[in-house]
Order: C-alpha cells, then structure tokens, then sequence
C-alpha cells in the first residue's frame, strides 16, 4: 500500500487543494442548517426586532445561505476536478511502471506470478486502486469531514441533544457493518453458481454438435434449470439480507429524531435547535451510508495494491558474467546441460551436442521429453543449472540479452499473434522493410492466402487472430521467424497445422533460401524433419538417440517406431 | 463449419437502432402475468410505506409546535405523538422491507424462468445459429442481460413508483402546509432536471467512451502479457510499451474527461437543493413574521422539500438505466424468437435397425447462396471405411454436417438403408451415428460422468470395460478419485490425448452402426497416438465409417477417399485408383516423401 500511495507523491500539491477545497465545501454545507435556525429562532421569534429590521436581516441571511451554497458547489466541482486529475495520474504512472516491469521479467518469474494473475494485476487491480484513491479522495474526506462536522456543530448547539445524535450513529454503523460482513459469503455464493451457469452455457455451446447427436437437449436443459434454479435461490437470500439495511438504518435514525423531540420538549429546547438537528440527522446518515461504501473500496484496493507492488518489487536486472570459451566451432553447443524448472527433479539430463553455422538440428520426441526446454535454455529464457550453452563459441550467459536475441528468429509452440496488421505481425517491432516482409511471407508460404486478404500485408488480424485459421496463423508465425534472415532459426511444433505439401514446399524454400541460417526445428512429424543434419530423439529429458534420418533409423528403436507409425509401414 | 463469423456486438452496441419498446413490454407482461398479485401486494405495500414516511414529518412539525421553551409544554401530547412517531415509522420500514423483498422474489422468478427459456431455445437453434456466433454473445445474453433486466424490475420499478408517490405526497403535503412556500419549487424542480438531464446527456458518451478506451487497453495487456516471451525473444519491450504508454494515456484521458463532468452532477444537485433550503428559510421567516406560519409548520416544510427534490432527480437519472435495460430485454427476447431447427417432416419416422448402407445421390450444398458442394454422389456399403483427405478448411466436415443433418441439404438426397433422411426424425437419423470429434467435449463433472454422457443407468462396469478397451482405465484409476475424479478446467492434468481417449470411450458405449470420427492429433506425442490408433481400430470394427484422415494407413486402407479441396470434393476413389489418376490426391500423397 505504502508504495501505491507514493505515486500520489508527485501530485501531492494537487491532493492537497483539493483536500482543502473539499474541507472548505463541507464547512458550507454545514453552516446552511445553522443559518437556517438562526433565521427562524433569532431573528423571526426575536420580539425586540422590528417588522423592517427582521425582514432585512431575514434577506441578509437568505444570502448567506445562498453564498454557502455556491461556495459548497464550487468547492466540490473544482476539488473533484483535481481529485480525478490527480488519481488519474497516478494511476497512468502506477499502470506503466507495472506494465514496463512485467515486460521485462524473466521467464522464471512470469512462471512464479502466473500469466493470468499478471494480466489481472494490470487490468482489473489498476482498475481497483484507481477507484480506491479516486473514491476515498472525493468521498472519504467529504464524509467524515460531515459526520465530524455535524456532531461538533451540534454540540455546540446543545450538548444533550448531541448525545442523542451521537448515540444513534455508532448503531448505524453497526448496523450497516454486520449486514455487509454476513452478505459477503451470500454473495461469493451467488458468485459462484453464477459461474457454474456461465460454464454451462460455455459448454453447450461449443459441445453443441454431441449434444445435438445424442439427442441430449432435454437433459442439458434439465441441467441448466437446476442451476438457474439454485442461482436464483441464492440471490434472492442474500438480496433478501442487504434489503434490510435501508429500512433499518432509516428507522434508527427517525426513531432518533423521536428521542430528540422527545428529549428537546423536556428540556425545553427551541423549536428551531429541534430543526437544526433534523438537519444534523439527514446529513450525517447520507455521509454514514457514503462511508460505509467507500470502506468495501478500500479494502479491495489495498488487496490489489499489494499484489500490484510485489510485481513491481521483483528483481528484473540481467546477471551477465564470465565462463570458459568453447573452440569446437560449433554455432550452436550443448554441453553436458542439467536443468530443472523445480529445481526438484531435471527437466533436462546431459544435454551435449552441437551444429555448426547454416546445419539444421532437427529435435522430435514424447510431449514433455524437454524440446521446448531446450529453446528455453538456448535463448537464455532460463539459465542452466549445470553444464554451458554456447552460440558462436561464447556461453549465452557472457552475452547482454538484447545482443543475444538479436541473433534468433523464432516461433514458439502456441506463439501468438496481435491484434494487428500482417505487417505488423511479422515485423514485431524490428523495424523491417516491407520487401523483408513479403519475402519472408513467400518463404513461409504464406504469401498465397495473405494477397487473398483485404489490403494484403496491411490486413488487420482479429483479436487472437480470430479471423485466420489454425495453418494460416502457423504460417505467420514462420514468416515472423524467417523475416530478416536471422543468425539462427528456431520453430518449435510450428508446422503441425500444414499439410505435408505446404510442409514440403517450407522446407523447401528453408533450404534454398537461408543456407546462412542455424535452423532449429522441433517437429511431431518425421517428415518436417528428417533432412536435418542432426536429429536429436528426446525422451523424458534424455537424449536416446542423436543422427541423421538413415542414422536414427538403425541406431533408435524409438525412431524406427516413430517412423513406422507415420509413414504408414505396412 | 463456416469461417465466418458474426459479430453480433457490433449490432448491439449501436444503440441507435431504435428499440421497439412495445413489443418489449409486451412480452415482459408475459413473464409478469403469473406474479401480478404479488407484484399488487409490493406496489400496495411500497405506497403504504412511502406514504406512511410521508406522515413523519408532518406529525413531527406537530409535535415541535407543542414545545414551548418558555414553559406550559403538554408533555402528554408530545409522548402521544412520540408514540404515533414511532408507531408510523416503524411500520413504513416493515412496509419498505417487505415490498423490497416481494420485488425481490419476482424478479428472481422472472430472471429464472428467462434462463431456462431462453436456454430452452437455445437447445432447439439449428447448429448454425452456433457456428455464426461467438460463445461470449450468447453468455453475455444470459447472464449479463438478463441480469439487467431483473436489476431494474427489483430496483428501479420500486425507486420509481417510491418518487413517484414521495413527489405527489409531499407536494400535496406542502400545499396543506404552505401553498406560497412552494413557489420556490417552480423556480428549482425545472432548474435542477434541466441541469441533471443536461449533464447526464452530455456525460453518457463520455463514459461509453472511457469504458471502450478501459476495454482497449485491457485487451492490449491481456494480448502482450500472454505473448511476452516473444516480446523477449524479439527484444520488443521498448515498443510495447510506448505501444501501451499511448493506450494507457488514451484511457486516462477519458476517464479524467468523463469524470469530469460526471463528479458535477452531484455538487450541481446538491447546489439546487441549497438554493431550495435558502428560499424555503428566507420566505418561510417572512411568511412567520408577518404570521402565517409556525415554526413547526415551516420545519415540516423543510424536511417534505428534501424528500421532493430528491426523487425528482433520482427519476431523472434512472430513465438512462431504464434505457439499458429496456435494450437488454429486447436482446433476450430476439434469442427467444429464433427459428428452432425445422420440425421433422410430417409422417417422418424413426430410423431403426439401421445396417449402416449411405447412398448420396445428386448432392448440392452452401452455407449460404453459393454452393460449396454441388451434385456430389456416393454410395458406401454397410461396414466400409470412407477416409475424407483435404487441407485445413478444405470443408471437410462440410460432409459430416450433412450426415448428422446440422445442415440440410439444398438439392439431392441422402439415403441410409434406401431411406430419404428427411423422411425420418432428425433424433434417430443423428442415433445412428456415433462420433469423436477433434475438439474433445468434456463438461465439468466426473470421469465417469463425462464416458457414460447422460445416462445415468450405465453400470460402472461397462464405463471401466471400454475404459480398458481405450487403454484409458490405468490412467483413471491413477486420478485422486479415480473414476469420480471432477474434471474441471485447470484442477486435474489432462493431456490432450487422455481427453481424446476419454471421449473415444465415450463413443463405445454407443451401439450405433455408423462411425464419424476425426483422426486429428496434433500436439499428441507419438506414444499416445498410437494408444489412440489402437483405440480408434477397435471402435471402428464392423462399423460403417466415415474418417477425416491424417493417417496414410487409415487412408491406404479405406475402401473409399474423398478428396476435398475449397469445400468441394474434387476426387473420390481407393488409395490405387487415385494415385494412377495423378490428380490433387496424388501431390498430396507424394509430398510428404519429398526430402527437404
């Protein structure tokens, strides 16, 4: 919380006057009633004033009132005004530092915070924080400032009658407070058959075809109604309770005001103090009840500032250092490699081989067998626990990150693709030209359905790339691997989608057109893979076989099944 | 299934279409009939409260009036009206309770018995209502909208009935109290609906605008954050983030400009109310001191004014929620009147005993006026393997649409046995296919659940015995529940070959005599797919087949392949008779030994 509220810190003049405005808005209020009793109890039923004389001073006092109420207005506007400006700041500042933090962590720790959780923490815990400081500057200065206000007032009017005032307050309060605090589980309830019924209309609508097939309408209907049955069970008790608080803080208060002229005619008070403590009443329950909202705002977001600060604590600097060299002349060099994501057990077990510059180094094996582990450690998305990584002879650890992932083109399992243009896509920020582009695109064989789109290359992609299909989106991501003829080419599982002649014609033009290019290709397919200079066959995290196609054949039991299974051996 | 899509937001966040309010109304008496005399008692009871809070203030003045500071106050009068006091705004507090809480019962009905309507239309949409639409629009209709609807019948019906009676109430009260007072009011009550409308106008864009700019950058975030690794990979951050520090400041800047004005509204209220308190104190003291009023007359005045002028803008600023969830209504009631899947023919029956012969004869079929499939014939005989070959999106569950009647054909026939399928029920004709999808369906509920789909009298020992056969039962039984294990999104680790396992289990329960199956298993290591073969055999023993291929095998060995290129079959025949044709199959076919 501490840290969220420095970031007020550069607007602290803003927040100041603002708070002073408010105050001063708040103070005007509060003198309207006193004015209003004055009016009626001293100068109306003042005998000693003439009939010219009170009229004049009625008039006086009218203004006065009126002038309260201008300055409460214009207090309030210009104090809500730099309110807004200054949460809103704040939270554009908070927003950056965070989303620019987020870029930049390590793979390790989008891990350890989790991908949803950080998309959360920008999205709705920004959102969160902003209405906290937002409402609390506008509200919770406003409402204390009347509640404080009102019973000083009324002290100072009549200490009795104050008590009155006074006694009825805290049980507003309690009252409002042990209604919210028991609706809380009702409504996490309400919440959560909610989502039951979400999921369900979810599933029937994409399970729509096997429903539809075993004519299963009826039952999923029945199963639906269940829910909708239970939700709205579940809504109407916790409506149920939260009805109650109106009525009741109502009736708390008017039975107060009964006690107070109840109080009022024992002691003998004036009608007009009675007035003016009506008023008192009316104001400190609206600013009780705007209080009591403000209280479940805050606690929301100092949860969410927490969890936004501990993103914005972690450590994102890049720990460069020296290793020993490798001469073998390898591009790229694996040796004796041990990982581990848990740091339980290894992910990865003497990983030793090595390509020289322009090979291919092609890696097939079991869903979990450590392909993508291998990308990961390549590219310094995690460090070795034990062993090196080399490119060109350097440990990838002695590189700075940037220069580093300058040298790769890559396209990840699952990669994704923005809401934007082709060009945009396949450029990624890098700054290509458009011939680079399109190049790229042919060579990624993608070129064909890209010309067919409106405006070609300058096509907007939905979001997700809803508007594409599963191979044509694979192909993008090639062309964004491709584009710019990286040092080294890495396509992990990205050609699963194509069938075999568009995989035929991409290895093709791989081939041909980047003979200076280190390719890494993990594949499911034999095919996608078996001109590879090196293959290497994973399993469980162990290298079990390392060769060429004909090698592998001979050599790996594995492969020679793998290859059995797909090429249709009879 | 055709690509396109249907973005139905884009229709419904125009606004501008001008809703037919009464076709809205009309329906929503129809859910309102069955409650209407509780909804008599809520209104009864909701008049009865507001009136009785009405009397307060009144009864009030009367007994200030009876205070006398100088001495010679009735003590037994005030402790009467303290009494009455007490009496009067206790029972407005039970009446309010109760009427909130009858409104709540009704609109809790009224939301539910929407759901399951509007769910029950939905089970009876043809598939391609579906396929055009997104998931999420559907959702947002049930849930989100009819929310919107049932919000508005507990509150803003009840807020609004409660002004309503607040305004003529205390204005007559005012009246009997000071008719000259209430003068002032002509001068504020259009003053400050003026200014409440003025502003609302003038703020709702604004707001539509910073909720769209909010949505804009969270839909950025949501996008780079899941692709940050490839944000690292290509050294990209700095472009992010000056791409989200210009979305970021969009989005602040119309959050600061709608807050703007919308923070106005509540001072500019609160400033008409204090003009009203001011002219009601100067006039009330002239009044008094020229002797037409007593004081207690003028603190009842007082406080009827603040109950008149609040309701006043309160009606005012729940006419726009009134807007919304009229609009929101009418959403839920177009779902309502969708087309249902045509009623099978007249005389249709069911299709029994079915041994598993297709003939299609003279086919032609589009998604829309262009055909995509046109004078398409086959004839499969009970028990052969019809392997389906083409690209991504070549339209090859085009065919499989068809057979299960999702769609109906434009022209031409499909006959099973020698019988027309549109002369049967759409339920037995779709009875006699069993199929395995690649989209593996599981809902949340157990394994068991999940394999036995809706028949709840299958014994566990059948769900275990094709278990076995799928070579899925040793996983299962490893499960924290075993076969009572709840499959939910993220809670157990299912592989996307185990889901393919369970649901080819499933497809054995079934006894149906012909097999639609996709073969697709992209992202299954090669161990798992060959379990999945396996599986995938045995399901297919003696049955009519009809196989989207990936396999050479499956394809070698089918007794028929259709190859599909943009939607249309373009070559059909066995694995030899196609290869000597030298056609599209044959590329296909030798691509895949080309070595590059």
């Amino acid at each position: 919380m501490k840290k969220t509220l420095g970031y007020l810190k550069p607007y602290g003049g803003t927040v100041a006057l603002g708070l002073v405005l408010k105050f001063a808005g708040a103070v005007a209020e509060l003198f309207l009633p006193l004015l209003l009793e004055y009016i009626i109890d001293d100068v109306a039923q003042n005998n000693a004033l003439d009939y010219d004389k009170k009229i004049n001073m009625v008039v006086i006092l009218g203004c006065a009132m009126l002038g309260c109420a201008i300055v409460a207005l214009a207090g309030n506007i210009i104090a809500n005004r730099l309110t807004v400006k200054s949460s809103g700041n704040m939270t554009h500042d908070l927003r950056y530092d965070l989303f620019a933090r987020t870029s930049y962590l390590n793979s390790r720790q989008v891990d350890e915070f989790g991908v949803p959780s950080l998309i959360s923490r920008l999205t709705s815990d920004s959102y969160y924080v902003n209405q906290m400081v937002a409402r609390t500057l506008r509200l919770g200065v406003r409402a204390p400032i009347l509640i404080l206000g009102g019973i000083v007032l009324a002290f100072s009017r009549d200490a009795v009658l104050a008590c009155v005032l006074l006694g009825c307050v805290p049980l507003v309060g309690l009252i409002i407070f042990i209604i919210t605090k028991r609706s809380v589980p009702l409504y996490f309830g309400v919440q959560k058959k909610q989502d039951e019924m979400v999921r369900r209309t979810q599933e029937n609508v994409t399970g729509v075809r096997v429903i539809r097939a075993l004519s299963k309408s009826a039952y999923e209907c029945e199963k639906f109604d269940g829910t909708v049955k239970d939700l709205a069970a579940q809504e109407f008790r916790a409506n149920k309770l939260m009805s109650l608080s109106n009525p009741l803080a109502t009736l708390v208060l008017n039975l107060g005001l009964v006690v107070l002229i109840a109080v009022g005619a024992v002691r003998g008070n004036s009608p007009g103090i009675v007035l003016a403590f009506l008023q008192y009443f009316v104001i400190i329950l609206n600013a009780m009840i705007a209080l009591s909202k403000i209280f479940v705002v805050i606690s929301r977001g100092s949860a969410s500032s927490s969890r936004i600060e501990s993103v914005l604590a972690a450590d994102v600097s890049e720990h460069t250092g020296e290793y020993p060299a490798d001469d073998s002349g390898c591009k790229l060099r694996f040796k004796g490699v041990n990982f581990s994501y848990n740091g339980v057990e290894n992910n990865v077990r003497d990983f030793d081989f090595g390509i020289r510059p322009g090979q291919t180094l092609g890696i097939i094996g079991a869903t979990g067998s450590g392909k993508s582990t291998l990308v990961n450690l390549l590219m310094r998305f995690y460090d070795v626990n034990s062993g090196q990584v080399f490119i060109d002879g350097k440990d990838v650890r002695e590189y700075p990150l940037e220069e580093l992932r300058k040298k790769f083109g890559a396209a990840f399992q699952n990669d994704f693709l923005m809401a934007a243009s082709v060009r945009e896509n396949v450029d990624y920020g890098r700054g290509l030209d458009d011939e680079a582009i399109i190049r790229a695109l042919e060579d990624a064989q993608a070129s064909e359905f890209v010309n067919g789109l409106e405006g070609g290359i300058s096509f907007n992609l939905a979001q997700k790339a809803a508007n594409l299909s599963g191979g044509q989106k694979q192909r993008l991501l090639i062309a964004r691997a491709l584009a710019g003829k990286p040092e080294i080419i890495v396509l992990d599982d990205s050609s699963s989608a194509l069938d075999y002649a568009t995989d035929a014609k991409l290895r093709k033009a791989l081939a041909e057109g980047y003979p200076d290019s280190t390719k890494v290709i993990i594949a499911q397919r034999i095919s996608s893979i078996k001109s590879a200079d090196l293959i290497i066959v994973l399993d469980d995290g162990e290298i079990i076989g390392a060769g060429t196609h004909e090698e592998l054949k001979e050599t790996c039991g594995e492969y020679a099944l793998i290859y059995a299974t797909q090429m249709g051996g009879e | 299934m055709p690509e396109r899509r249907i973005n139905i937001h884009d229709t419904r966040n125009l606004g501008k279409k001008k809703v037919d309010k009464k076709y809205v109304f009309r329906n929503l008496f129809r859910y309102l009939k069955p409650f209407l005399p509780l909804l008599a008692l809520a209104f009864a009871a909701n008049v009865a409260g507001t009136l009785l809070n009405l009397v307060g203030p009144k009864v009030c003045g009367m007994a200030i009036d009876e205070i006398k500071p100088a001495g010679g106050t009735d003590f037994g009068k005030i402790g009467f009206y303290a009494a009455i006091l007490a009496g009067v705004y206790g029972a407005s507090a039970l009446f309010e309770y109760l009427s909130a809480v009858a409104m709540n019962y009704i609109s809790r009905g009224i939301v539910k018995k929407m759901r399951s309507d509007v769910f029950a239309r939905l089970s009876v949409l043809p598939v391609q209502y579906f396929d055009n639409r997104q998931a999420g629009d559907i959702i947002s209709v049930l849930s989100y909208d009819i929310d919107t609807v049932g919000e508005s019948l507990a509150n803003d019906v009840m807020i609004v009935l409660k002004s309503s009676v607040l305004i003529i109430g205390s204005l007559a009260l005012m009246l009997t109290l000071a008719p000259l007072l209430v003068l002032v009011f002509a001068v504020t009550v259009p003053l400050s609906v003026v200014l409440t409308r003025f502003i609302v106008r003038r703020v709702q864009p604004l707001f539509r605008k910073r909720s769209a700019k909010l949505g804009e950058l969270n839909g950025y975030v949501e996008e780079i954050i899941t692709g940050q690794k490839t944000t690292r990979a290509y050294n990209c951050e700095k472009k992010v983030i000056e791409d989200f520090e210009v979305k970021n400041r969009e989005a602040i800047d119309a959050y600061a400009r709608a807050e703007y004005l919308g923070t106005i509204s509540g001072p500019c209220v609160g400033l008409v109310n204090n003009i009203s308190l001011a002219l009601v104190s100067v006039f009330g003291a002239i009044m008094y001191i020229r002797g037409g009023i007593s004081p207690g007359q003028i603190s009842s005045f007082v406080l009827y004014s603040r109950k008149f002028s609040g309701p006043i803008n309160e009606i005012a600023n729940i006419m726009g929620e009134f807007q919304s969830a009229i609009a929101a209504a009418e959403r839920v009631f177009r779902v309502l009147e969708e087309q249902p899947e045509k009623d099978d023919a007249e005389g249709a029956t069911e299709l029994k005993d079915v041994e598993g012969n297709v003939d299609i004869e003279g086919l032609d079929f589009g998604y829309t006026d262009k055909l995509v499939v046109k004078n398409f014939n086959l004839h499969v005989k009970k028990g052969q393997v019809v392997a389906i070959v083409g690209h991504t999106g070549a339209g090859k569950t085009t065919i499989i649409n068809l057979l299960m009647r999702f769609y109906d054909p434009t022209a031409g026939v499909i006959k099973i046995d020698g019988r027309d399928i549109l002369s049967c029920t759409r339920s037995s004709v779709r009875r006699a296919f069993t199929m395995v999808l690649q989209d593996t369906w599981l809902f949340a509920g157990t394994v068991a659940e999940n394999i036995a789909y809706g028949n709840p009298d299958v014994a566990r020992e059948d769900v275990e015995r094709v278990c076995k056969a799928a070579k899925i039962h040793s996983f299962i039984t490893k499960l924290p529940q075993g076969y009572d294990t709840v499959l939910t999104e993220n809670a157990v680790n299912v592989s996307k070959g185990q889901k393919q396992l369970l649901t080819i289990a499933r497809a054995m329960l079934l006894s149906s005599p012909m097999l639609i199956l996709d073969e697709a298993t992209s992202n299954v290591d090669t161990r798992t797919e060959q379990i999945i073969q396996e599986a995938m055999g045995k399901l297919m023993e003696g049955k009519t087949c009809f196989v989207i291929a990936h396999r050479l095998s499956t394809i070698k060995h089918a007794d028929k392949i259709l190859v599909m290129k943009d939607g249309n079959v373009v070559e059909q025949g066995t694995h030899a008779e196609l290869l000597a044709a030298g056609g599209h199959y044959s590329e296909l076919y030798y691509s895949q030994f080309e070595s590059f």
